[in-house]
């Protein structure tokens, strides 16, 4: 097959050109050039593009760079700046899958004439009953299924993920055996367009204007102020300047009224969560998933809760099965099959 | 080291501009002084100075061409070079700003904006208007350097060279006048671009010349602040050893464009129309971005509306068409065209620019394979095509 491979100058996406290329494919790799901007850690710094081309040509592929930073600004900056201003916690690398390697690169990769696009996440492609079903990657603790959960049914028939049966560890010895420059790289933490050194706030600075906001407890009284309500984050507890004391957590962050509510880690338990901007990669699921026990996961790597939906066109309500810690608006949630391995589907918190 | 591929005639290569490729008789008279002229031209033994000699020779034949005095030229490594010599040379020297065309080469726009410059607003034709040159100038005290280029490298438009240095003269009579005439060399007499300026550089590889050789003329009693200090090769003007052999495959690359000028023009000019007919006729989408007869005969330029360069270009390489698009940036990445913005076209047909550059190679054949590829290219993307 003619295989159009994102190369994102990492690790993973190395070895699967690898993978791909003794599969015996006809491999084109690519890496996407999404931030514009200064960024010293991430995706899209030259120093990766010049790995993943080096590596492109180690592995004997061609090697190209497409320039996406219009659409990777229109897509993911910008509506990260605006959750911001909003409030909310996005994720940003969810909206870049979305908008870009799995919307902006397949489009690419059907008009060029590509087989298929591949790339170096870890996760699976599955046959559940004759129909394609995204699946964890086979190494847990790599596991990548929720940030590309919005896969459809459709786009999983074109792409590929070479690594996502292998453990971490066998996809560095595959990059060290191949001689690769990336094989023992780290793996990219933070989000790509922020450079370490300015961090979130001094990227937002220039992007949106900070407002002051008063902390105040249940009972209303003010105990500390913040100097940008819109860099506190659900959950958080330091930086409210509430000196010492208790453990204090804040339970609710009022952008418009410039408050920020802090109680007890008891408060940020409940029992239900509102969702919108739905994604069901499969559509006959939503009426057996509802009122069915599935698996939630509301972060990269974190932990399952257990709960039912109740889906209502684009909006649903999440019922925890036992109180569960809050998620902060505008984070994502997938959900899971109760074998805890295959996505059913997601959405991002509203409330 | 990578195995060395030729380019087989069955590729078309139609991107001169970028590089042309090396002629013959540069390489071979490269590799003969290369082997032989080992010796350090600044040093006083019979080695030195028979290697200071072929210098000396090159630097006659530069001089013949450009129709300036030998101890005019100057040597440097390229074209980026010698628009930073120019423009933050003269800058240095004496305090002054400096003030450039918006569609100038990163080399000359950078080192404007760097030091905080003036940039001037061009046509929808794609050069600088010397009527508004001169209201700029009128408004600027203290001017050091003007640089006008006298092709652009993307579009193949013309600057009227003659008339902004009247500009120039009369507006800001002490300010250095510099062209980057990187891609004039092929298409354009240097004789009369060196009538109206004051400095002058040239890219060896955009003739057929060696990589990493460049001329800078400046006229002599203009002064420029050296950017490379050290020996004091080149009068003081730019230090640094010679490189014997790439002085000689520039002078013998730059003379024999210049012998060839007029028929090349003459012959690469049907095939530009011929290319650019053919695409703009057969593809709904397609359009010259200059109006035709104005540019270089080396340059086609079209915008194919609504497509996407970044896909032309894969589709062309796969049919082993090799052109390109706007400037890369350090990733390899395509760069948004600041030429093409610049001019005022539209961001739906910046998107599908496509630039065929002709050069000393071309054949009607290339032509030919170009047009067909670039409508079966088009057609793939959805253009309509006939």
């Amino acid at each position: 097959m003619k295989v159009l491979l994102a190369m994102s100058g990492g690790v993973d996406s190395s070895a699967a050109a690898l993978v791909l290329r003794d599969q015996g494919h006809d491999v084109v790799g690519v890496t996407m050039r999404l931030w514009g901007g200064e960024s010293d850690t991430g995706c899209c710094s030259v120093s990766d593009v010049d790995d993943a081309r080096r590596v492109a040509q180690q592995v004997g592929i061609d090697h190209l760079v497409f320039n996406f930073s219009e659409e990777f600004n229109e897509h993911v900056v910008e509506p990260y700046v605006a959750s911001h201003v909003q409030g909310t916690t996005p994720n940003p690398c969810i909206e870049c899958n979305r908008h870009l390697k799995f919307d902006k690169l397949i489009e690419r990769g059907r008009a060029l004439g590509f087989d298929a696009v591949a790339t170096g996440h870890h996760a699976r492609v599955i046959d559940v009953d004759g129909t394609l079903r995204l699946a964890r990657g086979a190494d847990a603790a790599k596991d990548q299924s929720y940030v590309v959960h919005m896969l459809s049914a459709e786009d999983l028939a074109y792409v590929m993920f070479p690594v996502g049966h292998m453990q971490k560890s066998d996809v560095r010895e595959l990059a060290t055996s191949g001689g690769l420059r990336t094989a023992a790289k780290p793996d990219s933490q933070d989000v790509c367009f922020i450079g370490t050194t300015i961090g979130r706030a001094g990227f937002l600075e220039p992007r949106l204007t900070f407002n002051a906001a008063i902390v105040v407890d249940s009972t209303g009284m003010q105990v500390g102020e913040v100097p940008a309500v819109e860099l506190v984050t659900l959950g958080q507890r330091r930086g409210l300047g509430l000196g010492g004391g208790d453990k204090r957590y804040v339970v609710a962050v009022d952008v418009p009224l410039r408050r920020v509510v802090v109680g007890d880690e008891a408060e940020l338990f409940i029992s239900h969560t509102s969702i919108g901007t739905l994604s069901w990669p499969y559509s006959t699921d939503v009426s057996t998933i509802s009122s069915r026990e599935i698996l939630v996961q509301g972060s990269a790597h974190g932990e399952r809760s257990a709960g039912t939906l109740t889906v209502s066109g684009d909006t649903a309500v999440i019922a925890w099965s036992r109180p569960t810690r809050r998620i902060s608006p505008g984070q994502t949630v997938v959900f899971y099959d109760s074998t805890d391995m295959v996505v059913l589907g997601g959405g991002i918190v509203t409330e | 080291m990578t195995e060395i591929t030729n380019l087989p005639r069955s590729y078309v290569y139609l991107d001169h501009a970028a590089t042309s490729p090396l002629r013959s008789e540069a390489r071979d008279a490269m590799s003969k002084y290369g082997d032989v002229m080992y010796a350090n031209p600044s040093g006083s033994h019979r080695f030195a100075r028979e290697a200071r000699q072929v210098i000396d020779e090159a630097r006659d034949v530069v001089a013949e061409v450009i129709g300036c005095r030998p101890g005019e030229v100057i040597f440097t490594s390229g074209g980026t070079e010698g628009a930073n010599a120019a423009v933050l040379g003269a800058t240095r020297r004496t305090g002054g700003t400096a003030v450039c065309g918006s569609t100038e080469h990163h080399a000359v726009l950078h080192c404007v904006e760097h030091i905080e410059g003036t940039v001037v607003p061009v046509t929808s034709s794609g050069s600088v208007d010397p009527d508004v040159m001169r209201a700029v100038l009128t408004d600027l005290d203290n001017v050091a350097v003007v640089s006008v280029m006298a092709v652009n490298n993307e579009t193949g438009a013309i600057s009227d060279l003659e008339r902004i240095s009247h500009a120039v003269r009369r507006q800001a009579p002490d300010a250095l006048f510099h062209t980057d005439a990187v891609q004039a060399a092929c298409w354009i007499d240097l004789r009369t671009v060196w009538s109206h300026v004051d400095c002058l550089t040239l890219s060896a590889h955009k003739f057929g010349g060696p990589k990493g050789m460049g001329i800078m003329v400046l006229r002599e009693g203009a002064t420029l602040e050296p950017l490379i200090l050290g020996g004091g090769q080149e009068r003081d003007r730019r230090s640094g050893t010679h490189n014997v052999a790439g002085i000689v495959g520039t002078s013998i690359a730059l003379s024999l464009t210049d012998q060839n000028r007029t028929s090349e023009v003459a012959r690469l000019g049907k095939l530009r129309d011929q290319l650019i007919d053919g695409i703009t006729s057969r593809i709904e989408c397609a359009t010259a971005t200059l109006t035709p007869g104005t540019g270089t005969a080396g340059t086609a330029h079209v915008c194919l509306e609504n497509l996407e360069s970044e896909s032309l270009l894969y589709l062309l390489d796969e049919a082993r068409v090799c052109v390109s698009a706007a400037s890369a940036c350090a990733s390899g990445a395509m760069e948004p065209s600041h030429v093409l913005a610049a001019m005022g076209v539209s961001r739906e047909r910046i998107k599908g620019s496509l630039r065929f550059s002709l050069g000393h190679t071309t054949t009607e054949s290339d032509v030919c394979a170009a047009i067909d590829a670039t409508i079966v290219a088009a057609a793939r993307l959805g253009a309509v095509t006939s």
